[in-house]
């Protein structure tokens, strides 16, 4: 992915990417409105919301569901959604409060 | 071994596709569009070609068929008309962007409504701003000739855009006509293989093409394509030289009838030039020195080049086959890209006027240059324009 300040000259034409999943490298959560919250201590790790995120965004650790990748995450709330009723360890925050709710 | 066949131009533009024999074809029929798709369907159920042929169920999604094929590496061609370009619109800038250099022919035709099947160029010259290279072609001769430049210009490195050839619509089309066809051979030396620098096919390299391009990029992706345009005229050149070595036809940016020595030009597209050449063989007989210059290329608009062949002259009458609706005067859009390349490259006083005519298909005839060219003789005299812009032949 060209960097920022890179020139007309100095990147593939026609808007081609040419290296394969450089996505990862270009930081989308920004576009989130809605961030999602977990409460570790409910979470029974049944892996539906990794499962389910469109954009690859639940972080897992030998089985374990860890946390979020908001560099990514957009917010969608899928995650929350298909959490099983009997947990509903997953709340999703408007962003200008996540500082609040979360502490960072 | 070439040899000499009676084509009208739409199967002259088939018989090239025949000969290219390109890796895919989609298109819809269209009037006057047609017999080009028509034609070549046949080659295709004959087993002439190899080409896989996708019929499909609207021009959008021709066009749409055509950049993911190009996209995937494949030499790619397809043909349309007025409504079908129209329709077409969305992708026609998709291809241009994605830098695919298809190459489709136009067959040019009114724009409805009211409905209309007959010639103008409203539908080429809408698209104009598309990013796409434009070439316009008087007869089937050139019209097939275009077709093998059509896909060097827009596949060469420095170039990488789709091409649009035109011809206009039943005056060309159907006109028969006599037709060098070369060999097949030659013609498939000429145009060589297609290699696309990033096929989407070559899945040990995978790419992406056309993704999300916000304010970060998309400004300079749009200066890449400046730039190619900017490298389109040389490549015209040299490919028209190329052709005119092998084949015996040299083309280039446009095409100067006796206008060395003449004190007024008329500018004109297309088919109405051949008309317009007899008109100045006519009056060179009555002693007028009259000259007429025909363009080939419109985009890019070889600004510079014109003005040198034309700024000699004492006027120029340009005739235009479409309007563009609400510009200054209500002009077409030669007489306006022309005017702007006079005041750039020019000193800006040369007068000049616009004729528009033969909207929806109506005839042009030699009276009614010989009209424009006395105008043009009037107009020399006096130093100025007796009007910005006359729509000729129009009812009052």
């Amino acid at each position: 992915m060209a960097n920022d300040g890179t020139g007309w000259k100095d990147i593939p034409i026609g808007g081609m990417i040419l290296e394969a999943g450089n996505a990862v490298k270009y930081p989308t959560g920004g576009w989130r409105a809605f961030r999602p919250i977990l409460d570790a201590a409910r979470c029974v790790h049944c892996l539906q919301c990794w499962v389910m995120c469109p954009d690859s965004c639940i972080i897992v650790e030998d089985g374990k569901m860890r946390g979020f990748e908001l560099l990514h995450c957009k917010g969608c709330g899928i995650c929350a959604a298909v959490c099983p009723d009997k947990v509903k360890c997953i709340t999703m925050v408007e962003e200008g409060r996540a500082l609040e709710v979360e502490g960072k | 071994m070439s040899e000499f066949k009676a084509l009208d131009g739409n199967a002259a533009a088939a018989e090239a596709m025949r000969q290219i024999d390109p890796d895919v074809v989609a298109a819809y029929p269209i009037t006057p569009q047609t017999s080009t798709v028509q034609t070549f369907a046949d080659f295709v159920s004959d087993g002439l070609v190899k080409t896989e042929f996708v019929t499909v169920e609207s021009e959008h999604s021709a066009m749409s068929a055509c950049v993911g094929a190009s996209a995937a590496g494949a030499r790619v061609m397809t043909a349309t008309s007025s409504a079908g370009l129209a329709l077409m619109w969305e992708i026609v800038y998709v291809a241009a962007s994605n830098r695919l250099p298809i190459a489709m022919l136009v067959v040019n035709r009114a724009l409805s409504a009211p409905i209309n099947i007959h010639c103008d160029h409203s539908d080429s010259m809408g698209a104009r701003d598309a990013g796409w290279v434009h070439l316009f072609a008087e007869n089937p001769q050139e019209s097939y000739d275009n077709a093998f430049q059509a896909l060097r210009i827009g596949e060469h490195p420095d170039v990488l855009l789709p091409v649009m050839f035109m011809h206009d619509g039943f005056i060309t089309s159907h006109g028969l006509e006599r037709v060098e066809v070369y060999d097949d051979a030659e013609v498939k030396d000429f145009i060589g293989q297609y290699k696309s620098a990033y096929p989407l096919l070559d899945w040990r390299n995978p790419v992406t093409y056309g993704p999300l391009d916000f304010y970060d990029y998309y400004f300079e992706h749009k200066r890449q394509q400046v730039e190619a345009m900017e490298n389109v005229k040389q490549v015209i050149i040299d490919v028209g030289q190329e052709f005119g070595e092998r084949f015996g036809r040299t083309y280039g940016l446009f095409e100067s009838y006796k206008l060395e020595d003449a004190d007024v030009g008329v500018m004109v597209l297309s088919s109405a030039a051949g008309t317009t050449r007899a008109v100045v063989d006519r009056m060179r007989e009555q002693g007028y020195k009259v000259g007429m210059l025909k363009p080939r290329v419109f985009r890019p608009f070889p600004a510079e080049e014109l003005v040198d062949a034309l700024k000699h002259l004492k006027a120029i009458a340009v005739m235009d086959r479409s309007i563009s609706f609400g510009a200054m005067g209500n002009a077409g859009p030669l007489f306006l890209e022309l005017l702007a390349a006079l005041q750039v490259y020019g000193d800006g006083r040369l007068p000049v006027s616009d004729y528009v005519f033969g909207l929806g298909g109506r005839d042009i005839v030699p009276s009614q240059i010989e009209t424009v060219f006395h105008d043009a003789l009037k107009m020399a005299e006096t130093g100025r324009p007796e009007r910005l812009v006359t729509y000729l032949g129009v009812r009052e």
